[in-house]
């Protein structure tokens, strides 16, 4: 009789995930057990704050693991540099979310204590992807993710356009995840494996299957799938509605942390399981970037509603980072890396300000209600106008060394035209920055800003993500340095 | 200890701004004070550089620190200043402290705002003319935009929002292009560094030249502004507040000439032959059409504005003529323009702040009211035309002769006519707000100058005499660097120094036949 293997447990490989997941039931069961005013839930943010802590110092301890302790559960998870950095993103985008939460759940009544478990659920989700090298860790990470964000998205639930978000991205996100899942089974079809190491190897060892249509549908429902989770053109439909609509907070997680996720798995799976088939995904991606980034940016021009300007301006931002992905070099990939991390400090960051100036019942998103916000509020206008610089991606902010490093890996890889319409786009892209700024600086103020309380998580969310934004822009080395080290 | 000096001097005013932002924001006469204290401590560092400034062609107090070193780019910091760039950052320091003071009264509003500008803007004007390193350069280039951005916007007329978007549109447009052919080239020059030196002597083919020199001069040409790419400067001008027009025109127009003297010209030189004559061109285009619209303008300060479209076309030709009159010529031409059209634009301020219209016909026989001012409108405005005596007669006059000598015969002459245009323009505008009887009762009690805006306009109508009588220690130090600018743009044709024989051969002669450059042979 065949005995079981045990499988190769290895929690050295998932501390992070094991150590946040901890965290996550803790918390939940400290919201029931512990009775407090539904208002008063704001320790569970601080506490999801020290558990955002601790984990990302397992991050750190993490990064000088040797090798052979990176890898467990027969190969289905790794924790290289690659997913080690990942995680770091999704660290600093939860931690960033968490401490902007507090304010605006409570403006907004439904200061329901489960949000903060599901932040840190969902986070843990990422990881899993970020770290999956079989197809079905990918999936089991993707659909934790997933599942907490429908009710992220719809946590408001006595607002409708919350609901209507919530169930908007439910319906979207389960029809793309089924296009995920199909792509996998035909990848598993044609090369008899779900691990990424395995599928690689067989299409080195069997070169024909590169001609296999199973394959290749394979191949394309995957990038499907993930194009979906990166809110890339055509599959952008659901970013503007669900962004609107979902609580400001959590609009500024999913902008950052999920798009990250899917790029990580997007990247690892592409690169390291199809590296055979690159000359058929080259100009697919060529095709999604180019696509993105128009789409995002034109129609970002017609925003009012600063909120789906944002997720307009989020979509763009896909494609520039799909740019350094269809460079496929070396420097493209730690572009992605780099790029998404200081992605999360500055699009976070403005959220920040989009939470600060709004009112309760999702009043107050319109551009033009930031009419003289400098007159009243300085510092907070320069803040946010620095988010919007780096977005536009002018110096000296991380946004423009990001777009440096993404552009240039596409001049090296010879995709000039590409660059050529990269920063074309951004010259767009620019005008609906300025917009903002506009209103801020140059027209104004009608109103006082009075309602506005300018807490001290906020307060530390901000400085966070103002240094973020900075400091990589004018010295970049140490960070880029490490995201190249993350490709070893 | 040489280099402190200009790291000493770029700072500076990052330094002020950040000790403006502890200053209580009522407190405006501070505010003020302080601003002005930086700018003209900024403008004392900068003196021993022209002291200390040896005339050679070589980059003199340099600094050159590794800053960025990541994957298969290393930026560095590398600064330092030839003659070239000399007298282009003595102009910025020495046009701030006056800016600074000409806003004394005219901006009561977020004045801690707009001094914070200020310097900043200068950290980066002075920034894009000391880098020697590519990345660099674009990075203070950039960083230029957002300072004056906010002071035209916020601070100008009632148009500004408009201005100002166009102007940052236009110029970011220029810009990311000159980021693409930036990094291209890096790719193209091998492994390495920014720096400009790795980039010179590189064996280019012609195509590759060609767009390169394109998006450089797209970038550069928007900035000078060539025609037909003016069109947002007008609406700058017109709507910035009046140290903002008087910095734009007086620094930031040169921006653009600076690009091609120092990048776009030295780096692609068999471009630089093949697009010469359309840059000759759309100068002498640029130099009649905005000769033709000052004429008609109704606002002095958009006068003002075209004036400057003028010049600048006068500077383009002269270093397109790529010898050394002409270059030298243009080089100096770039000062004299800072000089005179701040100055103009320092006097549209004075009435703007006194009668809150800009109009001609709104003024008229302001010269009895106003003696001073009339003065001092006179000789700017005789300045500005190219008066002998006066510094604009010797650039235009070196720009005129070092044209006609090069290729660019047939150019000059048309733009020769561009002389006497300006003088009709200028003058007829004079004649019309200054002499004549007064018509509107208003301007009966006009006020002339006060101690301080004489204070402001001294220094400028002293340097218009200086430079018009002594512009040999002005051209003696710039002499070496243009003379190796030139060596660098001219492809293979062997540089003689003090060339002046009209050269025959070089209308004629194909770029395209010439074959790789050997420039080192030539030196």
């Amino acid at each position: 009789m065949q005995t079981i293997a045990a499988p190769a447990v290895n929690f050295v490989a998932i501390l992070p995930e094991t150590v946040l997941s901890l965290f996550a039931m803790a918390l939940l069961l400290l919201n029931v057990f512990i009775p407090s005013p539904s208002e008063q839930k704001g320790y569970l943010g601080y506490l999801s704050f020290v558990g955002i802590a601790v984990t990302f110092f397992f991050i750190i301890v993490g990064w000088n693991v040797p090798s052979e302790l990176q890898g467990g559960f027969s190969g289905a998870v790794v924790q290289d540099r690659f997913a080690l950095f990942f995680k770091g993103i999704f660290l600093v985008a939860a931690a960033l979310s968490v401490l902007i939460t507090d304010q605006y759940m409570h403006r907004e009544e439904c200061n329901h204590g489960e949000l903060y478990p599901l932040i840190l659920l969902a986070t843990a989700g990422m990881m899993l992807m970020a770290a999956g090298t079989d197809l079905m860790t990918i999936f089991l990470g993707l659909e934790l993710l997933s599942v907490s964000l429908y009710v992220l998205a719809g946590f408001n639930r006595a607002n409708l356009k919350s609901n209507e978000a919530g169930l908007k991205y439910l319906l979207l996100g389960a029809f793309a995840t089924s296009f995920l899942l199909y792509g996998m089974a035909l990848t598993y079809g044609a090369t008899g494996s779900t691990k990424v190491a395995r599928i690689a190897e067989y299409i080195a060892r069997h070169g024909q299957v590169t001609h296999n249509p199973m394959l290749l549908y394979g191949m394309v429902l995957l990038a499907v799938g993930f194009s979906f989770k990166i809110a890339a053109a055509p599959f952008h439909m659901w970013t503007p509605d669900v962004y609107e609509g979902a609580p400001t907070p959590m609009t500024a997680f999913m902008s950052v942390g999920p798009k990250a996720a899917g790029f990580a798995a997007f990247v690892r799976v592409f690169t390291i399981a199809l590296p055979a088939l690159k000359p058929d995904w080259t100009p697919l991606l060529w095709g999604l970037a180019v696509l993105t980034m128009t789409v995002g940016n034109v129609i970002g021009l017609y925003q009012n509603n600063i909120k789906r300007m944002l997720a307009y301006s989020s979509i763009a931002h896909a494609g520039y980072v799909l740019v350094g992905f269809t460079a496929g070099n070396p420097e493209g990939i730690a572009g992605i890396l780099f790029y998404m991390l200081t992605y999360a400090f500055m699009n976070i960051g403005a959220f920040a300000i989009v939470i600060l100036i709004g009112k309760k019942g999702e009043k107050n998103v319109e551009v033009k209600d930031y009419a003289g916000l400098a007159y009243k509020h300085p510092l907070l206008a320069a803040s946010m106008a620095i988010f919007l610089l780096s977005l536009a991606g002018l110096p000296p902010t991380a946004g423009f060394i990001g777009k440096f490093y993404l552009f240039s890996s596409a001049i090296k890889g010879g995709f000039i035209w590409l660059a050529i319409i990269g920063v074309l786009n951004s010259v767009v892209s620019v005008y609906y920055y300025l917009r903002v700024t506009i209103f801020m600086y140059m027209k104004k103020p009608e109103e006082e800003f009075d309602w506005l309380t300018i807490n001290p998580p906020i307060v530390l969310s901000l400085s966070l993500a103002v240094i973020g934004v900075i400091v990589p822009g004018v010295v970049p080395g140490y960070i880029l340095s490490l995201a190249q080290s993350a490709l070893q | 200890m040489d280099f402190t000096i200009l790291n000493l001097m770029t700072f500076l005013p990052l330094i002020g701004a950040l000790l403006l932002l502890f200053i209580p924001k009522e407190n405006h006469g501070p505010l003020r004070a302080v601003a002005l204290g930086v700018s003209l401590v900024t403008f004392l560092v900068s003196l021993p550089l022209v002291t200390g400034f040896i005339p050679n062609a070589e980059f003199q107090f340099v600094k050159d620190v590794p800053w960025i070193a990541a994957g298969p780019f290393e930026m560095r910091y590398h600064i330092g200043i030839d003659g070239i760039s000399l007298w282009l950052v003595m102009l910025t320091t020495f046009i701030m402290p006056i800016a600074i003071l000409s806003t004394w009264t005219a901006v009561e509003e977020m004045v801690k705002e707009y001094m914070i500008c200020l310097l900043l803007l200068e950290v980066g004007m002075l920034g894009t003319f000391i880098s020697l390193d590519l990345f660099l350069f674009y990075i203070f280039w950039e960083i230029m935009l957002i300072p004056m951005y906010l002071i035209i916007g916020v601070w100008g007329g009632k148009n500004r929002i408009y201005a100002t978007v166009k102007f940052f549109i236009y110029t970011m447009l220029g810009s990311v292009l000159m980021l693409i052919a930036l990094i291209t080239l890096y790719f193209k020059a091998g492994a390495g560094n920014f720096s400009i030196d790795h980039f010179l002597n590189l064996n280019l083919d012609p195509f590759t030249q060609s767009w390169m020199f394109l998006c450089f001069a797209f970038a550069f040409a928007i900035k000078v502004p060539i025609f037909p790419l003016h069109t947002w400067l007008p609406d700058a001008h017109t709507e910035a507040p009046t140290a903002g027009s008087v910095i734009l025109a007086a620094v930031l127009l040169k921006m653009g000439t600076y690009g091609f003297v120092r990048f776009a010209m030295p780096l692609f030189p068999d471009a630089t032959a093949r697009f010469t004559p359309l840059i000759a061109t759309l100068a002498v285009i640029g130099i009649i059409y905005a000769a033709l619209v000052a004429m008609v303008q109704e606002d002095v300060k958009k006068l003002v504005a075209y004036s400057s479209v003028a010049h600048l076309g006068f500077v383009m030709l002269g270093i397109f003529a790529l010898n050394q009159q002409g270059v030298a010529g243009g080089m100096l031409q770039m000062l004299n323009h800072g000089v005179s059209t701040g100055a103009l634009f320092l006097i549209v301020g004075f009435i703007y702040e006194r009668r809150h219209t800009r109009l001609i016909s709104d003024f008229g026989g302001l010269s009895k009211q106003m003696p001073i001012f009339a003065t001092i409108f006179m000789i700017v405005t005789l300045s500005s035309i190219g008066l002998p005596g006066t510094n604009g007669f010797v650039g235009e006059f070196l720009i005129l002769l070092g044209s006609y000598e090069s290729s660019l015969r047939w150019y000059t002459i048309i733009a020769a006519s561009g002389v006497i245009l300006s003088a009709v323009y200028m003058l007829w505008m004079f004649q019309r707000v200054m002499f004549g009887e007064v018509t509107n009762p208003r301007n009966l009690t006009i006020k002339d100058l006060n101690p301080r805006e004489i204070a402001v306009m001294a220094p400028l109508v002293a340097l218009i005499f200086i430079m018009g009588v002594f512009p040999t220690p002005f051209i003696e130090k710039m002499t070496p660097a243009i003379d190796r600018m030139i060596t660098l743009s001219k492809g293979r044709q062997h540089f003689i120094a003090k060339r002046t024989v009209y050269d025959g051969q070089l209308a004629g002669r194909s770029p395209w036949s010439e074959g790789p450059r050997a420039v080192k042979s030539a030196q």
